[in-house]
């Protein structure tokens, strides 16, 4: 860990003898919070690794018609995978695991969070869940082929494996309600002196509106997933038509979860790109307190919105209207917070360092997938386009192009913070561009491909389709490439870059306070607040 | 759930009641809507088959249903009873009670092994060829039956284990009169388990 050039390292903070040290044990059975961000860090982005994997053979299969290198089983079984990992084992947990952990008790400017015991639980939940889910593939009736969201009847008559993934989805469920309640009590309990709830930081604005979303909806999901294991099982007929169930009542509990957790995504990501903001335009951020509403309005309204997965799929028309009435009303919320970000830039002092630029193709990408969402939740346009490839490039502008940016942009953000050293710049920011680059070439092509009228998980496809898919494909090969340097150079960097000092971006809240990386107990004095998170000028905490 | 921030260091313990207690709530706030999401099913299926529900209901055991509403009812005292008789200094009186709670809890589960065994015994048992050949509605009502009071008596079991646990700390003293807020969590817990199946009974006993 020493630079060699300059001698120079930083201090060991956390990872220091008084945090444990540096044997494995000492992390797998950390209750430090940052230990346990940083357990999360590693482990989603394996798995975010082998999404990527997945997605990858996918694109490569579907370069020219017919078959070229999967059976349409295999494809089946391919993009169930591709959606479990990269939903429940990656960007559900996402941010508020990996950041959440290791900031949201910085910002604050407390210790830890307040069940720490818990939150290392929590770690060991997703990786039993983990386990399963992986195991699903290997095991019983073959890789489930359902597609990530189970549909009855479907999920209860196939012979591949869906049990045991559902388990393993249930099991994650679970460690996301563990850190949701950790989180939640953490913001109400452990806040520093003088920091009332709207002088919080807004990632954990953020956080907050996440973690009630994954109480409130994740068990319902949980035991709809249960009663789809007692159905294979036991043959209890909810959800089978031949028993007198009713297969869509299976749509809706599965959509009253699984749409909030869109925001469960989404949320925390906003969060990222509120804190980044500021610190690179050098300005307080543009309403604050509206910002920080829409949050909750997010988490609110965007729990009654899940109908607007259905409208193809047999609801009554007076259903359709609210729920698509109910839908447009989300976007209120977030066009607040875009114009106030967009304002927060207005006569900033903009520089461009990679951070900022990722939060930049944020908005850009973001703008796009939110959009985009607007046409699938209007009626009459969401029946041309509903189960096409327009929904697959709408949902990975938002999620990918969202969530996924936004994480990398807290990753160049924060890794000052978490290593002590900074992101070699000049490579940052020719991996962000081969990044966004094949972003837009992987994934416009496909909204394209939607309106033209292509289904959404065909192995196959006609060749008129067949331009934008070579186009499609191309992209998610520069993609990878950046995708590559970004990470190698993120992991260089942390080993041999710069010193970074307590505060290299000029970062008014309090995790810039302390020394990169922070001490166990995160300060090294009680903290005491006195201003706003955005506000500049002396003396502003004590 | 009652976990609190260990000391890192030469720090000493942070205890935080206040926080113990939310977290808790929140907790039971995911068990509710977890049962919800069986309730909702419930009235959906009521809506729709609600003869057939009618006709299913009759043929559970009324009486044995009651006997055990008052059973868990009484456990719900006891816990109440232990946690007061703990935060006055009571230890012996408090683990007594716990005792009762613990026996009660373990009475209510004998009563639904007997219930479920003549179910099964008479082939209404989710997938059998006895429910196969009656109308749809009776079908998913035993289903909604076994998997509910199923859950439930998961939970019953969960709480019984929780108890056990606590009962042993309460007794080597690591739960005592100045730190009960474990003991007082795990009856929050409990109550719910018995408030749960105040629903319960009403939604399959007392329809027919």
């Amino acid at each position: 860990m020493t630079d060699k050039a300059s001698g120079a390292t930083p201090p060991r903070g956390f990872y220091g003898p008084e945090g444990g040290g540096g044997g494995l044990l000492s992390w797998v059975f950390s209750t430090d919070h940052k230990r346990v961000g940083l357990l999360y860090l590693y482990s989603l982005l394996s798995f975010f690794a082998i999404g990527a994997i997945l997605g990858l053979t996918m694109r490569a299969e579907l370069l020219m018609p017919g078959q070229q290198l999967v059976s349409p089983r295999v494809y089946n079984s391919l993009f169930t995978l591709h959606g479990v990992i990269m939903i429940f084992l990656f960007i559900v947990p996402g941010i508020p695991a990996i950041m959440g952990n290791f900031m949201l008790p910085l910002q604050i400017g407390a210790e830890d969070v307040a069940f720490p015991r818990l939150n290392l639980a929590s770690w060991w939940v997703y990786m039993v869940g983990a386990f399963l889910a992986v195991t699903s593939l290997f095991s019983g009736g073959g890789a489930p082929d359902t597609g990530w969201t189970f549909y009855a009847p479907y999920s209860i008559r196939t012979n591949s494996n869906v049990s045991l993934a559902v388990l393993a989805a249930f099991i994650l469920g679970f460690s996301s309600v563990l850190t949701g309640i950790n989180f939640i009590t953490t913001i109400h309990r452990m806040r520093a002196k003088g920091m009332g709830f709207f002088r919080m930081p807004l990632f954990v604005w953020s956080l907050y509106a996440t973690s009630w979303i994954q109480v409130i909806a994740t068990p319902v999901v949980g035991i709809t997933l249960v009663l789809v294991v007692l159905e294979r099982l036991l043959g209890i007929g909810f959800f089978d038509p031949a028993a007198g169930g009713d297969p869509i009542l299976y749509q809706h509990l599965f959509w009253i979860y699984s749409h909030p957790a869109v925001y469960i995504m989404i949320l925390p990501a906003m969060g990222v790109i509120s804190e980044i903001l500021p610190t690179f335009s050098r300005r307080t951020i543009f309403g604050y307190k509206a910002i920080a509403m829409s949050s909750m309005a997010i988490a609110g309204v965007g729990y009654l919105v899940w109908g607007h997965h259905m409208f193809t799929t047999g609801m009554s028309d007076t259903s359709r209207v609210v729920f698509s009435l109910m839908t447009f009303l989300v976007a209120i919320p977030t066009g607040i917070k875009i114009f106030n970000w967009v304002a927060t830039l207005y006569r900033g002092s903009i520089s461009l360092e990679s951070p900022m630029l990722y939060a930049m193709a944020f908005i850009f990408l973001f703008s796009i997938g939110g959009l985009t969402g607007l046409v699938n939740g209007a009626l009459s346009t969401d029946i041309h386009v509903h189960d096409t490839y327009f929904v697959v490039g709408h949902f990975h502008y938002v999620m990918f192009g969202g969530t996924g940016i936004a994480l990398f942009a807290a990753l160049h953000y924060w890794l000052p913070k978490i290593s002590g050293r900074m992101v070699n710049e000049k490579k940052a920011k020719r991996a962000f561009w081969l990044v966004v680059i094949g972003f837009n070439l992987l994934y416009f092509p496909m909204l394209v491909l939607g309106i033209m009228g292509m289904p959404r998980r065909y192995h196959d496809y006609l060749p008129i389709f067949q331009t934008p898919h070579v186009i499609s494909t191309i992209g998610s090969w520069v993609i990878a490439t950046g995708l590559v340097l970004m990470f190698w150079n993120l992991w260089s960097s942390a080993r041999r870059g710069a010193l970074a000092g307590n505060n290299p971006w000029g970062g008014t809240t309090l995790e810039w306070q302390t020394t990169s990386p922070p001490p166990t107990l995160n300060f090294d004095a009680p903290v005491t607040v006195t201003a706003g998170p955005y506000e500049r000028g002396e003396g502003r905490t004590a | 759930m009652s976990d609190t921030t260990l000391a890192h260091g030469a720090h000493a313990p942070h205890k935080d009641y206040e926080g113990a207690k939310t977290g808790m709530w929140i907790f039971l706030f995911t068990e509710l809507l977890l049962f919800g999401g069986l309730f909702l099913v419930y009235s959906v299926y009521r809506t729709l088959y609600t003869h057939d529900f009618h006709l299913a209901a009759g043929h559970l055991n009324v009486p044995l249903g009651v006997t055990n509403t008052f059973v868990l009812l009484t456990s719900s005292l006891t816990m109440v009873l232990s946690v007061t008789a703990l935060q006055k200094g009571d230890r012996q009186s408090a683990l007594n009670t716990l005792g009762w709670t613990l026996f009660l809890a373990g009475l209510f589960l004998v009563i639904k092994f007997f219930e479920w065994s003549a179910k099964i015994e008479h082939g209404l048992y989710p997938g059998s060829p006895v429910l196969k050949s009656l109308p749809a509605g009776e079908g998913l009502f035993y289903g909604l039956y076994f998997v509910m009071t199923g859950l439930h008596g998961f939970h019953v079991i969960v709480g019984m284990i929780l108890l056990s646990v606590i009962a042993f700390q309460v007794k080597s003293g690591r739960v005592h009169q100045g730190d009960f807020v474990k003991l007082e969590n795990a009856g929050l817990y409990w109550h719910l388990v018995d408030l749960v199946w105040i629903f319960l009974l009403p939604l399959f006993y007392l329809t027919n």
